[in-house]
């Protein structure tokens, strides 16, 4: 490589780590965070013993892993305009990952709070809990630790999705790299920069994930 | 005839009529009649599959019957009000039963789980004091002075911050029994409550229960442990197929059982092999 490529990739580390800490980031937070919240409502209506409620969530949950996330991206930014409802890139872009954790995660979430014995609902209410405090005291905490590691991973899998939201004109981390490949010719070596990029932030991710499944280890038996 | 049935002097705190409850098409009681008197220690024994738990996780809601009456005459205060389910209205349907009731009924009793059923992520203070503290809402400095007593009465004291994996079986069940004693229920119910320990450590637990005994706690035992019921219980009732076959003193009936059935339970356990 020639000096100037490698000016070049100094020149544009800035810029990317910009658009990760200004994109990136804080879209797979904002959307991350969004998603567990309709996950956790999904998962409950999927275990419901209202049979319409269960239904509801199983078709939503098949529609989102049925359909290619790049697919529910353009159907919000540029299928809805038609409909009348225009959404900005940002919003939409929020909107899908959402909704696409919401159906991925709803899964983890179900089998995790199935994976707590029935016994723990029983102790609940034996000493009178309702079903409700039962569920926010006693099982979802149990629930949340077997949940860690493959949250973490859909957790992983959004950060390095969130690129597809380049396709819909939203600034982060790989927009920049496309713009500067395109203006300098340098495909090659900005993509294996913006490549390098990403695996950090996900290096960073797995060690957290490390953390956490520690702390929340601390009760049981290794 | 219970032996309650012949002493009115001490009053009927749980009474059971026609109890029926099925799973699918297999019926499990067909029909329980009981009355527990206050201050009773009734064991309840009967061949795996008789409903004898049945009966028990009925007494506190876990299950639903399907008909039947329990009633449990409780304290004055308002948290054990005199409460009467009528399980045929309720046509074994969970939303059937007035939520009330239910939960009137669940507060009567403290339940000792075959499986101690802590919660692991809890320290063993953080699991006796939940109930009292969360649900009763009781003031949580008295809670957990009154916590620490009985834990240290059933010599936990010194495992108030672990947390139940760092316990052995026998003191994951005086944790769970402590748990039911905090809740101040009228009734105490055991499932089994020494079935999962080891051998050396089932002592422990039997020794508790037969103290509690001594100071008067009504109890209902479910429980293969016929030496105890001889020795702690003041009645004993041989459930099989679904209803209470026998029902009686304990010294008499284990020793001299009226009932076939019994009998050949009896001596199933005594000799078997």
């Amino acid at each position: 490589m020639t000096d100037s490529t490698w000016q070049l990739l100094l020149d544009s580390l800035w810029p990317m780590i910009h658009g990760a800490i200004t994109g990136t980031i804080p879209l797979a937070l904002s959307s991350f965070a969004i998603g567990l919240v309709l996950a956790l409502a999904l998962a409950l209506m999927r275990l419901s013993r209202r049979r319409w409620l269960s239904s509801i969530a199983r078709v939503y949950i098949s529609l989102v892993r049925g359909t290619p996330l790049l697919v529910q991206l353009f159907v919000i930014f540029y299928g809805l305009p038609s409909l009348g409802v225009v959404i900005d890139p940002w919003p939409s872009a929020i909107i899908a990952f959402s909704i696409n954790v919401g159906g991925y995660a709803a899964e983890v979430i179900r089998a995790a709070i199935l994976s707590v014995p029935k016994g723990q609902w029983e102790a609940a209410y034996m000493i009178g809990m309702s079903h409700r405090r039962a569920l926010t005291r006693i099982i979802l905490p149990q629930a949340a630790r077997v949940s860690v590691p493959p949250l973490s991973n859909t957790f992983i899998s959004l950060v390095k999705d969130t690129s597809l939201a380049s396709l819909i004109l939203v600034t982060e981390l790989f927009r920049e790299a496309q713009q500067v490949a395109a203006f300098s010719g340098q495909f090659m070596a900005l993509y294996l920069e913006a490549a390098l990029l990403y695996w950090v932030i996900c290096l960073v991710l797995s060690s957290g994930q490390s953390v956490l499944e520690k702390r929340l280890d601390r009760y049981v038996a290794h | 005839m219970s032996p309650t049935d012949q002493t009115p002097s001490a009053p009927a705190l749980l009474t059971v009529r026609g109890l029926q409850k099925s799973f699918g098409a297999n019926q499990v009681l067909t029909s329980v009649d009981l009355t527990v008197a206050r201050g009773t220690v009734l064991a309840l024994i009967g061949p795996s599959g008789s409903g004898k738990t049945t009966v028990l996780r009925c007494l506190n809601g876990l299950e639903i019957a399907d008909g039947g009456t329990i009633s449990v005459v409780g304290a004055d205060d308002a948290r054990h009000a005199p409460v009467t389910i009528d399980f045929a209205a309720a046509h074994g349907s969970r939303t059937g039963v007035p939520k009330k009731a239910l939960t009137n009924l669940r507060d009567q009793s403290g339940m000792v789980f075959q499986h101690y059923n802590l919660f692991p992520h809890k320290t063993v203070l953080e699991n006796v004091m939940e109930g009292p503290v969360v649900v009763q809402r009781r003031p949580q400095a008295e809670v957990r002075e009154e916590a620490l007593q009985l834990l240290e009465r059933v010599g936990l004291g010194d495992k108030r911050d672990s947390y139940p994996f760092e316990l052995s079986g026998g003191q994951q069940q005086r944790v769970g029994i402590v748990r039911a004693l905090a809740l101040r229920p009228t009734l105490l119910l055991f499932d089994e409550p020494t079935s999962a320990l080891d051998p050396e450590l089932v002592g422990d637990v039997l020794r508790l229960i037969k103290e509690l005994a001594a100071e008067g706690w009504t109890m209902v035992i479910v429980t293969h442990e016929l030496e105890f019921a001889r020795e702690v219980a003041t009645e004993v009732a041989f459930v099989d197929g679904g209803t209470i076959v026998e029902h009686g003193d304990p010294k008499e009936m284990l020793r001299n059982p009226k009932h076939e059935r019994t009998r050949q339970f009896l001596h199933r356990l005594l000799f078997p092999f």
